[in-house]
């Protein structure tokens, strides 16, 4: 009886605060930002007249598909990149090689995304390094800027969010048996039909809930668009920042934030049936 | 014709460390050839070479008189079952086996056809549908194999593959993977470390040590008539006897063991120098338990027991030579007529000169299978 007693109070110690944090912290806040998405910040009950604002503007669903699009391109990317870095750091290099080359990606992770962006900049603006080197020895005729582009933009999130890609990847291919690689290799696989048949489809639940974790960072990133970007890349999250504190209008800001929330939960599901997979077992 | 497998000179070094030291052997075409040896002494990187995953640093490889020394895995005209089998978890059985048609290109009913007839020639016509997972060790065994020899490969290297398979399975796999390659004809090249695998099965066994092939030919050959002090211990059971060759009256050799028993050594043993200490040999199935005295020309030796090992057909007694410490392996048959023996009781035994077989040196260690 006492046993069961203090099993109950352990628990509650455990589960509190998971509770506290889940309730106030997403619950709560969701629900008024539900609320405030079917209300104006004129007098009267609810309305849609934030989400038909989002239609009828085609700056906001424009930059919506923008960013999804972009969002999907940038998964991507880092899923083709970090496939073959995952496969040296297991494969390739020696135990203690590859420990050191996990370190080398995760080191840049101490520093914060604002400063890492920040080491991009003065890579890459009109006075930057890269600039000065290619106009010293008559590459460039004149400095070009390099910023405030989609493909910049890109390579900033690619560069971001490859950490999380990369960590997944590394623990299902690590428990890949090289003797698959061997056998496939044996029985006349080329290089590509292995990759194809044998090591993708073993890594498949790593690179779904890498894939899942960029998506969702990019996706809901503020920092390397807005600074990588500029203006002329507009990212969905901007609008929902503009919204809320230029306009003050947390009733639009809201109601924007709700459609990025579907997004991502749509993506991802489609991502899922394509894959075959289930988040069961991806998040385990 | 050229043989299924030649192999001239093979040599494979890593840094300072020899693992294979110039092999040279030929298999012919459809027959079962194992390479016996204990664990480290190359037989797994000599196969590597073979199925092509090391580069050898000197020798060639010949399949059917072609030289594919420098051809990649992918392309060699052999494939191997891995020790752990390496069936690829995420196909099925009949994709399983399919993988190697598809990666040759072959497409629609030709691919299912051959999978189906090979499935059924392994003896699992209906498994093409269940999972890797689903199969006992024994299948798993007969899948690997297929997946192998649907491609009908000049060569299968096995590796080992009954290593992980409990005893009884493994007795009923060496009869099957024995009667398997009789009835496909395809040439096998067996590696094991246990020697009852490989007396078994094939036709013919190189025994391998330290890198060197130490003597080639067929089981009964290398049971009986081992050419070396390491082949003697490694195939079979055998009692190992530090002895100082001597002449005796009649100028017939003869040995002093643990200096107060004297031998009498087959002629085979003349060769030995006299006064340098030399190894003997005699199979635990070689020797009788209470030798009447009527046979002459026996040897005898009086000996303690130090305990009986009952093991049904298999039955042994580990006794002492008197004032020796060494132990001696003698068979006990179940015949009833030694049934009074027992532990701590003194009994002579004994043996016929011309079987035992005697190598010059001391050998340094006996080689021990642990």
């Amino acid at each position: 009886m006492s046993g069961r007693i203090r099993l109950n109070w352990g628990f509650l110690f455990f589960f509190l605060p998971v509770a506290l944090w889940l309730l106030l912290l997403i619950v709560l806040p969701h629900a008024e930002l539900l609320r405030l998405s079917f209300t104006s910040s004129r007098p009267g009950g609810f309305t849609l007249q934030n989400y038909m604002a989002f239609f009828s503007e085609p700056i906001y669903w424009l930059t919506f598909v923008r960013t999804a699009f972009y969002s999907v391109i940038v998964t991507f990317l880092v899923m083709v990149i970090a496939l073959p870095v995952a496969f040296y750091i297991t494969k390739v290099a020696r135990v203690r090689a590859g420990g050191f080359l996990m370190v080398l990606i995760l080191v840049p992770f101490w520093v914060s995304e604002l400063i890492r962006v920040y080491g991009w900049i003065i890579l890459l603006r009109e006075s930057g390094v890269i600039n000065r080197l290619f106009t010293s020895i008559g590459l460039f005729s004149r400095p070009i800027e390099m910023l405030y582009n989609d493909v910049t933009m890109i390579m900033g999130l690619v560069y971001t969010s490859m950490l999380f890609m990369v960590v997944p990847i590394v623990g299902v291919m690590d428990a890949l048996d090289d003797s698959l690689i061997e056998a496939a290799y044996d029985l006349g696989a080329s290089k590509t039909a292995i990759w194809r048949t044998i090591i993708i489809p073993h890594c498949m639940p790593g690179m779904v809930s890498g894939g899942i974790i960029v998506f969702m960072l990019v996706l809901g990133s503020y920092l390397t668009p807005n600074l990588m970007g500029g203006k002329n890349s507009l990212w969905f999250t901007e609008q929902i920042y503009n919204q809320i504190i230029l306009y003050f209008n947390w009733n639009q800001g809201a109601a924007f934030g709700f459609l990025l929330l579907l997004l991502s939960s749509l993506i991802i599901w489609i991502a899922l049936k394509v894959t075959g997979q289930n988040l069961g077992e991806v998040v385990k | 014709m050229p043989f299924a497998l030649s192999v001239h000179g093979l040599t494979k070094k890593f840094g300072n460390f020899t693992a294979v030291e110039n092999i040279s052997f030929d298999v012919e075409d459809g027959k079962f050839f194992s390479i016996l040896g204990p664990s480290g002494c190359g037989k797994t990187t000599l196969l590597r070479m073979i199925a092509g995953f090391y580069r050898q640093d000197g020798g060639t490889i010949l399949f059917n008189g072609e030289d594919m020394s420098s051809v990649p895995p992918n392309r060699r005209p052999v494939n191997l079952v891995f020790q752990n089998l390496a069936l690829f978890p995420m196909m099925n059985v009949f994709e399983n086996v399919a993988f190697g048609l598809r990666r040759r290109g072959e497409k629609g009913s030709g691919v299912a056809r051959k999978v189906n007839d090979m499935l059924e020639r392994v003896g699992l016509p209906d498994s093409g549908e269940k999972q890797i997972s689903q199969l006992s060790g024994g299948q798993k065994q007969r899948i690997a194999i297929a997946r192998c020899l649907v491609l009908d490969p000049a060569v299968l290297l096995l590796d080992e593959p009954l290593g992980a398979l409990d005893a009884k399975l493994r007795e009923h796999m060496k009869v099957e993977l024995k009667t398997l390659q009789a009835n496909v004809g395809t040439t096998f090249v067996y590696i094991t470390h246990d020697q009852s695998e490989a007396m078994v099965m094939s036709d013919t066994v190189a025994v391998m040590n330290k890198g060197t092939f130490e003597q080639t030919g067929s089981p009964q050959e290398l049971y009986h008539r081992p050419r070396s002090s390491f082949v003697a211990q490694f195939v079979g059971n055998n009692n190992r006897f530090l002895i100082v060759p001597s002449r005796d009256d009649g100028g017939a050799p003869a040995g002093l063991y643990a200096g107060r028993f004297s031998f009498i050594l087959d002629d085979a043993c003349r060769s030995l120098q006299d006064g340098i200490p030399c190894e003997m040999f005699v199979r635990p199935e070689a020797m009788v338990i209470e030798p009447g005295s009527d046979t002459p020309g026996f040897n005898r030796m009086p000996v303690q027991v130090r305990a009986v090992l009952f093991d049904g057909g298999n039955s042994r007694l580990l006794v002492i030579p008197e004032g020796t410490e060494d132990e001696i392996v003698v068979m006990l048959p179940q015949t009833g007529l030694y049934d009074h023996i027992r532990a701590g009781d003194r009994i002579m035994v004994g043996w016929d000169p011309g079987i035992s077989l005697c190598f010059a040196g001391n050998g340094g260690k006996p080689y021990d299978e642990r």
